[in-house]
């Protein structure tokens, strides 16, 4: 009865830092930091590092750095450069767009918005090298480019909220503000405005995706932790040449609800499921307030809403 | 036969842990086992029951179908069936239908030699059903205060609760839920991402290695956390988006009344952030 259960690595074994597979003559270097960390061995891999930078990566983490700034220093320029009430006013502080006035203008005055549309381009433009960075690393270690596209999913609905949809509505005072509650309450008051969010059918399906997204990977998680024991985390390998774990793993879904996934089938549902719900999120988003002004009449309108 | 080429020598006596032999089959591709068995009849009195009911209501109309929980003045005592009775039996047999689902998977992994991690992770998702309808309402004192099962009318529920305590993004809880939820989906989609770039990595390339899948992370990010240890983290991040769900509601009613905007006023007033006040 007192199985082991894959829950922990008990005992860390410890051998020479992995330098990683040799890149390509086009590459740099890789930024030789390396450590071990006892408490990461504890749940996956002990070690840290290295990293590849190149330029996508410097320039990103520049990027970064600017939109970070401009952040920061304008929350604290709004409480008097006071430190303390810096972090004990945290959570309210923020740099919010430019007023409805100033419509889709690039060049409003700083203290009226310049500074977020400063930190909004500088916050892209470093999350777009991100993206490049990941492409150029997938390509130069000879994979797919399967992570590129899920990370432009997530993409896609950070530019319609902060951009392609203020576009469309023209007016930079629709996109969301950088501040931990204001940026919830842009979320919540965007609901109200449009008569609540729940009733628009691509919100509906972002949710079921980002809920589907946490049954699979516990689903997926813990049936590959099930079947530890028969080697089932070295997936490359069951998917060319299924072993006992596959077996057993496909096995139990199918005793268990009448239908199983394959090792690798698992991992297109798993992709699918989590780009879908940024995706589907961002056209919930996009046509809320340009094509449909009140989910609420529009449920009405179609069936699916009631008084 | 539903069988798989490989199923046959699975299918083989043991690991039941009620009724010996008798449950010991399978229907189709289905294991039933004595737990199968509750679970079918749960199951099947409970959803004919949610037709009866959408039978007395006055609309067919699948969204709009909706069984209701008792009225908040009845307390936490019986219900007539049709002002509801019924939401409180098709409960029961909800619970009765997921833990006879959970024992069911626990079957299946011993006959199979597997670690319990599913029946475990499922039972987080019941729990955080059983909160909702059964912990809270029980400890707010009513039926009442239980979800309609409906399309559209769960979704008012969950509006109408939340705008009850104010603004639930302002619940800390809510907010540790969605961060999991969020970071779960990032991290699914990562590892989905990354076994299928390592095994589709294009017409007439080699499949790569676990080792490419651990460079590319160490070059992209700095970690790669392996691949076991992702299934560990993405269990642990599903779990606990279950969990922290669970919390956010149980505490709204039950432990905190008001608002939860003004609830943050108590980080606020901390006296650390007016020690240089005059």
């Amino acid at each position: 009865m007192a199985d082991y259960q894959n829950i922990f690595t008990q005992i860390q074994v410890r051998g020479h830092v992995d330098h990683g597979v040799p890149l390509g003559p086009d590459n740099d270097d890789r930024f030789q930091i390396t450590t071990f960390s006892h408490l990461f061995g504890r749940l996956g891999d002990a070690q840290v590092g290295p990293v590849y930078l190149g330029w996508t990566g410097i320039a990103s983490l520049i990027c970064g750095f600017f939109a970070i700034e401009i952040i920061g220093l304008n929350m604290m320029a709004s409480v008097n450069w006071n430190p303390i009430e810096f972090v004990g006013t945290l959570p309210w502080l923020t740099l919010n767009p430019p007023g409805p006035e100033h419509g889709l203008n690039f060049f409003v005055p700083l203290a009226e918005g310049g500074w977020w549309l400063l930190a909004g381009f500088f916050l892209t433009a470093s999350i777009l090298l991100w993206w490049v960075r990941s492409y150029r690393r997938a390509i130069a270690l000879g994979l797919g480019t399967h992570i590129c596209w899920a990370f432009a999913a997530a993409i896609w609905l950070y530019l319609v909220c902060g951009f392609i949809r203020p576009v469309m509505m023209g007016s930079w005072s629709e996109a969301v503000p950088f501040g931990i509650f204001t940026h919830l309450d842009w979320t919540n008051n965007f609901s109200l405005m449009y008569g609540n969010l729940f009733y628009n059918p691509f919100h509906m399906l972002s949710i079921v995706f980002l809920y589907g997204s946490a049954l699979l990977f516990a689903m997926h998680g813990a049936t590959i932790l099930a079947v530890g024991r028969y080697g089932g985390e070295r997936e490359i390998e069951q998917i060319y040449d299924r072993g006992t774990a596959s077996e057993r793993a496909a096995l139990f879904w199918r005793w268990t609800m009448g239908f199983n996934a394959s090792m690798e089938s698992i991992h297109r549902w798993a992709w699918w499921f989590a780009i879908l719900c940024p995706i589907t999120g961002g056209i919930g988003i996009l046509l809320t307030g340009t094509v449909v002004d009140n989910w609420f009449l529009w449920g009405l309108d179609n069936g699916f809403a009631s008084f | 036969m539903a069988l798989l080429n490989y199923e046959r020598k699975y299918r083989i006596r043991g690991g039941t842990l009620v009724g010996g032999d008798l449950f010991d089959f399978w229907v189709g591709p289905f294991y039933v086992g004595f737990f199968g068995v509750t679970t079918a009849f749960f199951a099947a009195l409970g959803t004919a029951l949610i037709f009866f009911g959408a039978s007395q209501g006055d609309t067919w109309n699948p969204w709009l179908i909706s069984i209701n929980p008792p009225d908040v003045s009845y307390g936490l005592a019986l219900a007539p069936m049709m002002e509801g009775g019924l939401w409180q039996i098709i409960t029961f047999c909800a619970i009765g239908a997921f833990g006879s689902w959970i024992l069911r998977e626990v079957e299946i992994s011993r006959k199979l030699g597997m670690g319990y991690h599913v029946p475990v992770a499922f039972s987080f998702a019941v729990l955080a059903y059983v909160t909702l309808v059964v912990i809270r309402p029980v400890l707010m004192g009513a039926w009442g205060h239980g979800f309609p099962y409906g399309i559209m009318s769960h979704l008012d529920w969950v509006s109408n609760t939340g705008y009850m305590y104010g603004n639930f993004h302002y619940n800390p809880a809510h907010m540790v839920a969605i961060t999991f939820f969020f970071t779960t989906t990032l991290a699914l989609a990562m590892h989905g991402g990354l076994v299928l770039s390592a095994t589709n990595p294009g017409k007439g390339k080699e499949v790569k290695t676990p080792e490419h899948e651990n460079a590319f992370f160490r070059d992209f990010i700095g970690y790669s956390i392996g691949t076991l240890g992702i299934h560990r983290l993405g269990l642990f991040l599903a779990l606990s988006a279950a969990f922290w769900s669970a919390v956010c509601i149980v505490i709204s009613g039950p432990f905190y009344d008001g608002s939860w905007i003004t609830w943050w006023d108590g980080w606020k007033n901390l006296p650390i952030w007016h020690l240089g006040d005059v």
